[in-house]
């Protein structure tokens, strides 16, 4: 079976072309000189500090926390031309925007979310499991809606063509997985833990370890893709993606917790991480569709 | 009703979806609601640019709509597409240029007189956050004018959200991050809280 899967994951768009190119690809550019013109460490946290004492001040004023990363953030260079320069749009969800689409047991196989076991050997890194709940805003859980990760591997590579860090790839890890929320709203993924890794927003711009989340909720107005990070991480004063969420409370939201309980004797460290999708009111009846309403083998 | 007056819980913040999704998010045949060429489908069609003009290569857009007779669809299968079933739900990563295409159908009306539309999601690298938006049918003129969006914008903003009908039948409609032209993106959270 994780054979049948693995196939599944590799035929998905571009993957066979990342393999085939990534080694030729990366290898001219590996040793490129580093940019003297890059801006530096020193340059990108003093306009993110900036940013946030502008923003302390605005709340001492009586200004609302903001509860999402601003999506004009100069700090994060990509961002600078790919951010909408009128607020949106006030509007009303109507109609389609109300319902969210369905994802079951056809789409997801229970083995999609052991991400270690999607080759015929053991993967390198430290083994994680990673559990939580998806919650709607007043608490009530998600269930039988479809989760999706993707995440670096324990060397901090992706397997990616435009990833040309000179970390190793492991083909022993993919490091894609899905999941169905059970009844009572609960993912979980048996993974490896992310390394850190650069990137090119300036000169020694390293990522905090993350896993990528893609959520839906019982409204298409609910879906959302996000980052988890991992408690204590050094970077997150440094990395502009990261404190593009302005506030310290919001920002919190993003990062796991170690839960020494859920720790599986000489098997696997475990983190909780719940998500809450934006408020929705309405009871989502559709997954009854499927039967048991979740995927019980969460 | 007042849809903040309940929340009780602080959602979780979104981020961007990064340069990497491209081995994770995109699957077989996730662009294809229904296959090509099969009676009733149409393209969409367009390409995604920044605030330059310039075409995004890294960009991935769900699409979410009725059938073609204004129903929502309520089955699984999105992800495992068996040639048959329409779920309703679609994703595509854009290419190199920036361009994306879908087959899907015209959704019908979900109500006796409203503006058909389907409804997108973007996200991109460079994106903090994904960006909601709607994409209108050109055809019914009386139901576009009544409908509450698109009533609340000028008509320059307004073009931004209704797709050009090609000689094929299919429909085209870019998607402007920013700058001139810049798609009209929607805020569906309450007063509470900045931007979602």
């Amino acid at each position: 079976m994780p054979e049948e899967i693995n196939l599944e994951i590799f035929n998905a768009d571009p993957i066979t072309e990342d393999l085939a190119n990534q080694t030729t690809e990366a290898a001219g550019k590996l040793h490129a000189p580093l940019d003297a013109a890059a801006e530096s460490q020193a340059d990108l946290s003093a306009e993110m500090k900036a940013i946030g004492e502008a923003y302390a001040r605005a709340l001492k004023d009586g200004a609302p926390a903001e509860i999402q990363p601003r999506l004009d953030y100069g700090p994060y260079r990509s961002s600078v031309l790919r951010h909408p320069t009128k607020s949106l749009h006030h509007a009303d969800p109507e109609t389609i925007e109300l319902y969210s689409p369905a994802f079951g047991h056809m789409d997801v196989h229970a083995l999609e979310s052991d991400l270690t076991i999607a080759h015929n050997g053991e993967p390198l890194g430290e083994r994680i499991i990673v559990s939580g709940r998806v919650l709607d805003g007043d608490g009530r859980p998600v269930a039988g809606q479809l989760v999706e990760i993707w995440q670096a591997n324990s060397a901090g590579r992706y397997i990616h063509k435009r990833d040309q860090h000179p970390a190793p790839i492991d083909p022993n890890f993919t490091g894609v997985g899905r999941c169905i929320t059970g009844p009572d709203g609960t993912y979980s993924f048996t993974t490896i833990k992310p390394g850190a890794y650069p990137w090119k927003n300036h000169l020694n711009a390293w990522r905090p370890a993350h896993i990528h989340f893609s959520l839906f909720g019982s409204e298409f107005t609910q879906r959302i893709i996000t980052q988890m990070y991992f408690p204590g991480d050094q970077l997150f004063p440094l990395d502009p993606i990261y404190q593009s969420i302005v506030d310290q409370d919001a920002r919190d939201r993003l990062v796991a917790s170690y839960n020494h309980e859920q720790t599986k004797p000489e098997w696997a460290m475990a983190y909780n991480w719940d998500i809450v999708l934006t408020g929705s009111k309405r009871t989502w009846t559709e997954n009854e569709a499927l039967g048991a309403g979740g995927d019980e083998n969460e | 009703m007042n849809r903040s007056a309940m929340s009780k819980l602080t959602p979780t913040p979104g981020q961007t979806v990064g340069p990497f999704f491209g081995y994770a998010l995109p699957y077989a045949k996730d662009r294809e609601l229904l296959p090509p060429g099969s009676p009733g489908s149409i393209r969409l069609q367009g390409t995604v640019y920044d605030g330059a003009g310039h075409p995004i290569p890294d960009a991935i857009l769900e699409i979410w709509q009725a059938d073609a007779d204004g129903n929502v669809a309520h089955e699984t299968g999105s992800l495992v597409r068996d040639g048959y079933t329409f779920t309703g739900f679609g994703r595509t990563a854009v290419g190199n240029t920036g361009t994306f295409t879908f087959t899907t159908v015209n959704p019908g009306p979900t109500e006796a007189g409203a503006a058909p539309f389907i409804a997108v999601a973007v996200f991109a690298r460079g994106l903090m956050n994904r960006l909601f938006t709607r994409v209108y049918l050109p055809e019914d003129e009386a139901a576009l004018s009544q409908d509450r969006l698109l009533g609340s914008l000028d008509a320059e903003r307004r073009r931004t959200l209704i797709a050009r009908r090609d000689p094929d039948g299919g429909l085209s409609w870019d998607i402007r991050l920013q700058g001139e032209g810049e798609t009209v993106f929607l805020d569906f959270s309450d007063a509470e809280g900045p931007s979602t």
